[in-house]
């Protein structure tokens, strides 16, 4: 039996359910994400994409049918700190410098001091931010701290990353930028992404297959493999990217007009 | 920072002259009325006396500060000095343990989310029980019922406990509010890692509360000694700037310069004991200064 990374099973989520504000947020879904996939959850707003990112992380529960994270259940698999997880704000602590944010997972699993100040040191270089560990967050800007952010959710170097609209605040230049590093980190971490977008071209540029969902209940609508090799700044002017682009708005143009 | 700080005592120093010139353009004005008082335009003159023995002169009331006091062969100033050092001692401990009983209870209340809905309407009920009534229920009960204890039980510590009363509140409150304060994402996150609740509150909600906790520190610190002059003036307790003050309101016939000194005595160790927190609290928080890299 092949166990797969995030294995989703006929999971429906319906808030407030019996109530008169009842909110039917995904209806039978079924995904598998296989190891090493980048995926990508796009959907006009209101189709639990977040939801179902929130359901694999086990962040709340389904109302039927059930999660499965590297073959137990997702909230096993969240007690067993199996994934990373990276929000829409960075959600960086404060009081903490950008090391002791980068170490804040480490702290909780319980790596001595010695070993959680290296590896925030690496994660530092990969994010490319040496010289920022002994700032606060609130020096830095949008996109630095979105930076920090994912390296505090691989610090632990989590088989698996859950990323909510990480990018969604930054401004377009910033976020191809981080674009291009994540997928950096990607290719050098060997993790399963399962990201939640907005953004066709992102979800085009970024994923191996997205995953098109139609809102009132959320459902699966679609789902395009996009195989446009390594990327980099000319793929964003392949005539193949603009075709993948194209392909991911028709299907959503098909959703909307349901 | 340093600058800061000598604007800010510059600033302070000009208000305090400028008060005391309202005091005295008052004073001076209301007694220019009450010479007139066979005009008919004074009578029924709505100001209060502003004589000596009602409003005595500014330069009076300071020069006290260094009369030599009757019975004793200390000047104002250092009784009012000592009398200072009993009523901190008390409004001291009543703060630490206010502090922590408050802050206890914030946590409990944080932590069960039923009992701040249950005991959060009991904590602001004990507000409004006047501290003049209880206070001398609490130096009886002191003297009576807590010989039990290892340590000689005195009236100050009773005190205390007054002072205790006043500063949990705004601790308890503010400490809640701090706990709560930590945005749904921060929180998920610690979820997200499997973080304990024990792990949250060390880590997120305890560090997330330090600013709440200062502004209440600053509200606390203050009512404690309020509530140590109080507690002091109601029970009767040998020493501290509440006896002092008690002792020259009997006699003020007789020096109303003693009065005021005492009060001035006390309103200085009040903005003292605030000033101490608020250098804590810059020491602890001290962030603000640094700009942010774009």
């Amino acid at each position: 039996m092949t166990t797969h990374a995030v294995a989703v099973n006929s999971a429906s989520k319906i808030f407030n359910q019996g109530k008169t504000n009842e909110v039917h947020a995904l209806d039978e879904i079924d995904l598998t994400v296989d190891d090493g996939e980048f995926i990508t959850l796009i959907g006009p707003s209101g189709c639990g994409k977040s939801t179902l990112l929130r359901l694999i992380a086990a962040l709340t529960k389904p109302t039927t049918g059930h999660v499965e994270v590297k073959g137990k259940s997702a909230e096993q698999a969240r007690l067993d700190q199996d994934y990373g997880m990276a929000f829409q704000r960075a959600g960086l602590f404060d009081w903490r410098t950008v090391s002791k944010n980068i170490e804040l997972p480490l702290e909780l699993m319980g790596w001595n001091r010695t070993d959680r100040a290296r590896r925030a040191e690496e994660m530092l270089e990969l994010v490319k931010l040496p010289e920022f560990g002994g700032h606060h967050p609130s020096e830095l800007s949008g996109g630095m701290q979105q930076r920090v952010a994912i390296a505090r959710s691989l610090s632990f170097s989590p088989s698996l990353l859950l990323m909510d609209e990480p990018f969604g605040a930054l401004d377009e230049m910033t976020r191809e930028h981080m674009q291009d590093e994540l997928l950096r980190i990607w290719a050098e971490t060997h993790t399963t992404v399962v990201f939640v977008t907005h953004s066709i071209p992102e979800a085009a540029y970024l994923s191996s297959r997205v995953v098109v969902m139609s809102p009132r209940p959320g459902r699966i609508a679609s789902t395009i493999n996009v195989d446009l090799g390594d990327r980099s700044d000319d793929t964003r002017e392949d005539p193949a990217f603009f075709e993948k682009v194209t392909e991911v708005r028709e299907a959503l143009r098909a959703v909307e007009s349901i | 920072m340093l600058k800061r700080v000598i604007r800010q005592a510059v600033v302070f120093a000009v208000f305090v002259v400028l008060m005391g010139f309202a005091y005295s353009g008052y004073k001076a004005f209301g007694q220019s009325i009450d010479d007139k008082q066979h005009e008919w335009w004074a009578v029924g003159s709505v100001l209060p006396r502003t004589d000596d023995l009602n409003m005595p002169p500014i330069l009076d009331i300071l020069a006290e500060f260094g009369e030599l006091q009757g019975g004793t062969d200390k000047v104002l100033g250092r009784l009012l000095f000592e009398e200072a050092v009993f009523t901190l001692r008390e409004a001291a401990l009543g703060f630490a343990i206010g502090t922590v009983v408050g802050m206890a209870i914030a946590m409990a209340l944080a932590r069960w989310k039923p009992l701040e809905r249950g005991l959060l309407p009991y904590v602001i009920a004990s507000q409004t029980v006047p501290l003049i009534a209880i206070a001398p229920i609490i130096i009886i009960w002191g003297r009576k019922n807590f010989d039990f204890m290892p340590w000689e039980w005195k009236d100050w510590m009773s005190v205390s406990i007054i002072a205790t009363f006043l500063t949990f509140f705004p601790v308890a409150v503010n400490g809640l509010r701090g706990l709560q304060s930590p945005k749904p994402e921060n929180l998920e996150l610690m979820e997200s890692y499997a973080a304990s609740w024990t792990e949250t509150l060390w880590r997120l909600r305890l560090p997330a509360s330090v600013p709440y906790l200062f502004a209440a520190l600053k509200i606390a610190a203050t009512a404690s000694i309020v509530g140590a002059i109080v507690g002091e003036i109601s029970a009767g307790v040998g020493g501290g700037l509440g006896r002092r003050i008690f002792l020259e309101a009997q006699r003020y016939t007789t020096g109303p310069e003693r009065l005021y000194a005492s009060v001035i005595g006390s309103a200085i160790l009040g903005i003292l004991v605030f000033l101490t927190i608020t250098g804590a609290e810059r020491l602890v928080l001290g962030r603000q200064g640094r700009e942010a890299i774009t």
